[in-house]
């Protein structure tokens, strides 16, 4: 695997094996030793022209446990603020010995263009792109998801897929790349997955792989009972327009409030790709309950995009 | 064309007296871990575990340690997917037996040993292996051997376990195929 654009590019198979090398990641980083030689000599760039400190220490950490080398560039005080291309600031960066580019940009599209325009010839993984995908973070979704599910099940997780679980997103599901990304992989990977949301942020083009959409958050939970909810954050900065009257109102009747919490059957997962608006789209008697695996997601980030640089960075010549 | 080394009741033979070796070699107080390198070291490693504990009448902590993440050659082939590593406790101070079918370059026990240093201190590592086949590319040796078998480079040594293949054997081939 050269790229990570999107999960819409992933077949099942390769998504699966991702999630395994995860799973073996993961266990690296509960010894007392949690660095490996794997990427000894390569070079990483963190080339990110949105705000985004998660995801870019995510990848940082990523990074470093595989022993690969780190530079960080934001676009915030550099060159792109005196004007630079992100086609000259891609090359700069390549002409410096990059290996990989982990590319974050407000616009849809950025990582397949500096991946597919001959620009450069490092590997590209989205860190997330406009509304359009957010890969890694429904790749560490369906990591949490398979773990939690395989034990409940008292299976191990390596190899398995989530067929026929039923998984409910939450929130501004038209903005959302996170939504995106996750409607995409979770259903290639055998879940059935359902929408929620005003109808105003519902997409209304392809909506192939959803099962369902729904404008009522009770009538969804009543009608299927899911295995998990996955909140949505609110992104005023991405919206142009009046979507809702007020974030009350969103709360009132999206947002994953005690009475919601306690209306779901005892082992559906709560799930939320951070960073949170507590009292908002989620409350705290859900975000701190055990069937949270939001800071789950956070630990397995790590491993998962510590997987997808392995895929990336690792394979030579057949 | 194939030709046949081993046959079943052979690897059986040899599996045997390897575990009367590793016993012999270490002290009866020694704590013993029996380490498999996947896929078909780890499947050794199950038996020879088990016949240990047949001979002292109790049972022997045994795992697999996956040594993907240690090669130095992973940028010369295909990506490949790590196996999970499963090590009982913690191995400091206590004498590692790695095992593996078939010792060549020695560039998988070099890994292993890589890997194994993340893991803790042990008191001492042993190596032991189905079949010997020469062309030593690192200054690596075993200290428990199935067979010895000279072969020419280019030839194909395959090493096959019921686990697995539905049949245990061991089967030589010219790299011709």
């Amino acid at each position: 695997m050269k790229h990570l654009l999107s999960t819409a590019d992933l077949s099942a198979e390769k998504a699966i094996e991702i999630l395994d090398t995860s799973l073996e990641m993961l266990q690296t980083q509960s010894r007392e030793q949690r660095k490996l030689p794997t990427l000894r000599g390569k070079t990483v760039v963190n080339l990110f022209f949105e705000d985004s400190t998660r995801t870019r220490i995510s990848f940082e950490a990523a990074a470093k446990r595989l022993s690969a080398d780190v530079i960080n560039f934001s676009s915030q005080g550099s060159s792109v603020s005196k004007g630079e291309s992100l086609k000259d600031t891609a090359q700069t960066l390549e002409a410096m010995g990059a290996d990989a580019v982990i590319v974050r940009h407000s616009s849809s599209g950025a990582a397949h263009l500096l991946a597919n325009r001959g620009w450069i010839s490092a590997s590209v993984i989205n860190a997330g792109d406009g509304t359009h995908e957010h890969p890694t973070q429904a790749l560490l979704d369906a990591f949490t998801l398979r773990s939690r599910f395989a034990e409940l099940a008292g299976k191990t997780p390596a190899g398995i897929d989530l067929k026929d679980k039923k998984v409910m997103i939450v929130g501004d599901i038209l903005h959302s790349r996170v939504a995106r990304s996750n409607i995409s992989l979770l259903s290639k990977l055998g879940a059935k997955v359902y929408v929620v949301a005003p109808s105003t942020l519902l997409p209304i083009a392809d909506t192939s792989p959803i099962t369902k959409s729904f404008v009522n958050l009770d009538l969804a939970i009543r009608e299927v009972e899911p295995d998990a909810v996955m909140m949505l954050r609110l992104q005023s900065e991405r919206m142009r327009g009046t979507f809702f009257p007020s974030a009350k109102e969103f709360t009132s009747g999206w947002g994953l409030t005690a009475g919601r919490f306690a209306a779901l059957p005892k082992h559906t997962l709560v799930m939320h790709p951070g960073p949170m608006n507590r009292g908002v789209e989620i409350s705290s008697v859900a975000a701190d309950s055990e069937r949270s695996t939001i800071i789950e997601q956070v630990a397995n980030g790590v491993a998962v995009r510590m997987a997808v640089l392995y895929h990336t960075l690792s394979g030579g010549a057949k | 064309m194939n030709r046949s080394i081993l046959s079943e009741e052979e690897i059986a033979r040899s599996l045997k007296r390897i575990a009367h070796e590793i016993l012999e070699s270490v002290d009866p107080a020694d704590d013993l871990i029996i380490l498999g390198i996947p896929t078909r070291g780890s499947h050794l490693a199950n038996r020879l575990a088990k016949l240990i504990a047949e001979i002292e009448g109790k049972n022997q902590r045994v795992g697999q340690l996956d040594i993907t993440l240690y090669r130095d050659d992973l940028a010369n082939h295909p990506t490949r997917t790590p196996e999970q590593s499963e090590v009982p406790g913690s191995i400091d101070g206590s004498i590692v037996v790695l095992v593996d079918d078939v010792l060549f370059s020695g560039r998988t026990v070099r890994a292993a040993l890589d890997a194994l240093r993340d893991y803790g201190r042990p008191k001492a590592v042993k190596l032991a292996v189905l079949v010997d086949r020469g062309h030593r590319e690192l200054p690596i040796r075993a200290d428990f051997v199935g067979k010895n078998l000279p072969s020419a480079k280019t030839e194909r040594v395959n090493v096959l376990v019921r686990e697995v293949d539905d049949q245990d054997g061991v089967q030589i081939s010219d790299g011709a195929e």
